[in-house]
């Protein structure tokens, strides 16, 4: 019984890094339709501004804000730059784009930074909290609560307010949404400044846990991916339940079978629930007349 | 209110608006009628500013408008109900609604909500559900309350009676006739010509990307040549 609440709490853990890349997504997709394969990139520079901001002498929370800011910054460059210029683009090319500017980012981050691996210190210590038998390392529960308040943030900031309903609208019938004076450019300047910010916080507050490098952000991605399909891609709900859920079937195959099997077991639960419901889990039904 | 002078416009390299004058008299309901492919949705996209205008002058409340970008000609007083509807067939009847009055916060929005509701008694039952659900004549409905949200001085009607039952289309022209009690002037645009021309006080007829003939609505009725093209009679 411990042993299944010591994989069930890392299931949590890893699931709820899951869901704040995936929540990343859901925003850019939200705007744009566009399935941003840069998300994980973004992960990567929060974490590597932080390292390296905090071996530069700056305090640990003043560091993340930097890193947090340096990386919204680089997601409003990269729409500037890649995404806006491509405007009337199909959307498989933008997708296409986002997967260039992947490679691109982590050129340049091996270049500017390094390619060892790196950590930051525990933000509440290193001491297990002990939970029902099992232990939990505080920076877990740092990295279950950042999770949970991004997205209470965007659930109430996509159904309470004009602005969250204005990149829905944005999202639904560009054209219609300028007809109503919607700036569907700031729409985007916004989605992508947020997600990259969103990936960014990730990445600072998992990185005394996992370490991190230039290269954590495709494997990140990937299963972010994964899990905004697997709850319904565009739905914060959706993001949030895919994200736990993944992490939690990583967690219980590497337990009770073997962490060598976790990815695949994985990826064929999610394959059959998209077999089942190609939406995805709170995906909603493509239906309208026209 | 409006006026358009030399308007040009064209898709890559043909070009599909060549030279149309024409203008809007506050108060005024006039009528664009012509065939398919006359160029009569371009010239409403060229008005609402979301398709690029090669050359020519719209004139706006007395200010010129090319320049403006299509998400501030809102603020400037123009609304558009665009060809096809174009509601946001995910949000509901009613986020549509407030997404129509998006560039005010005020006290007025619910008032005009109200009004809307009571212009189109069907979007108040179907408020709650999501607009790409509504028939086709309902989503029309939706798109002209949606526009009016946003408290225009000219409204922009692209097409309003297309695909809809002979029934509807009557309902259409007539809320669109009673726009006038509203201060609401109006520029509609219609195959339909026989129904525009029935509700507007002056029309004009586009064919091939000119204007052909323009006039009272009652004298385009009346001329041989336009009822035997556009009128069928």
């Amino acid at each position: 019984m411990p042993e299944l609440m010591q994989f069930l709490l890392s299931g949590i853990t890893v699931g709820a890094v899951y869901a704040l890349v995936a929540l990343g997504f859901t925003i850019i997709y939200n705007a744009s339709d566009v399935v941003n394969f840069a998300q994980g990139e973004f992960v990567m520079l929060g974490g590597m501004i932080t390292v390296f901001a905090y071996q530069a002498g700056l305090p640990l929370p003043l560091a993340a804000l930097i890193a947090i800011a340096a990386t919204a910054a680089a997601g409003v460059a990269f729409n500037k730059l890649a995404i806006e210029t491509a405007r009337g683009a199909p959307v498989v090319s933008l997708i296409i784009i986002t997967i260039g500017a992947s490679i691109f980012i982590q050129g340049v981050a091996q270049v500017v930074f390094d390619k060892q691996l790196h950590r930051l210190p525990a933000f509440s210590g290193d001491e297990p909290l002990h939970v029902f038998g099992a232990t939990i390392l505080p920076q877990s529960l740092w990295v279950m609560g950042g999770a949970l308040i991004v997205f209470v943030g965007l659930w109430v900031f996509f159904t309470r307010t004009l602005t969250g309903r204005a990149v829905l609208a944005t999202s639904n019938n560009r054209l219609a949404a300028q007809l109503v004076g919607i700036n569907t450019n700031f729409v985007m300047t916004l989605s992508f400044g947020l997600s990259a910010a969103i990936g960014a916080l990730a990445g600072v507050l998992v990185t005394p846990i996992t370490l991190t490098s230039y290269q954590i952000g495709i494997s990140l991605a990937l299963k972010g991916f994964a899990a905004a399909m697997l709850g319904g891609m565009g739905n914060p709900k959706g993001a949030l339940v895919g994200g736990i859920a993944l992490g939690l079937l990583e967690a219980l195959t590497a337990g009770y079978l073997s962490s060598q099997y976790k990815d695949a077991v994985a990826f064929v639960v999610i394959l059959a629930v998209l077999f089942a419901m190609p939406q995805g889990l709170f995906g909603r039904k493509a239906m309208e007349r026209v | 209110m409006l006026t358009v002078e030399g308007l040009r416009s064209r898709y890559g390299r043909i070009e599909v608006l060549h030279g149309v004058d024409l203008h809007v008299d506050s108060g005024e309901i006039v009528a664009v009628v012509g065939a398919n492919g006359a160029g009569k949705t371009t010239l409403l996209r060229c008005l609402s500013g979301v398709q690029p205008v090669s050359a020519g002058q719209i004139m706006f409340r007395g200010e010129p408008l090319t320049a403006v970008p299509a998400f501030r000609r809102l603020q400037r007083g123009l609304a558009q109900s665009p060809e096809g509807r174009q509601i946001f067939t995910n949000l509901t009847v009613e986020e549509n609604l407030r997404l129509g009055a998006f560039i005010y916060e005020d006290e007025r929005v619910d008032r005009d909500m109200q009004d809307a509701f009571a212009m189109f008694p069907i979007l108040r039952e179907k408020r709650n559900l999501a607009a790409g659900g509504l028939s086709g004549g309902q989503q029309q409905m939706l798109a002209i309350a949606r526009a009016l949200m946003g408290r225009p001085a000219c409204l922009l009607l692209d097409e309003p009676s297309m695909g809809l039952a002979p029934i509807l289309v009557a309902q259409i022209f007539d809320v669109v006739k009673s726009l006038k009690a509203l201060d609401v002037t109006v520029l509609l645009v219609e195959q339909n010509a026989f129904g525009a021309l029935s509700i507007a006080d002056r029309g004009y007829v586009l064919e091939t990307g000119r204007i052909s003939f323009e006039g009272a609505a009652a004298e385009l009725i009346a001329d041989p040549r336009i009822r035997e093209a556009y009128l069928g009679i």
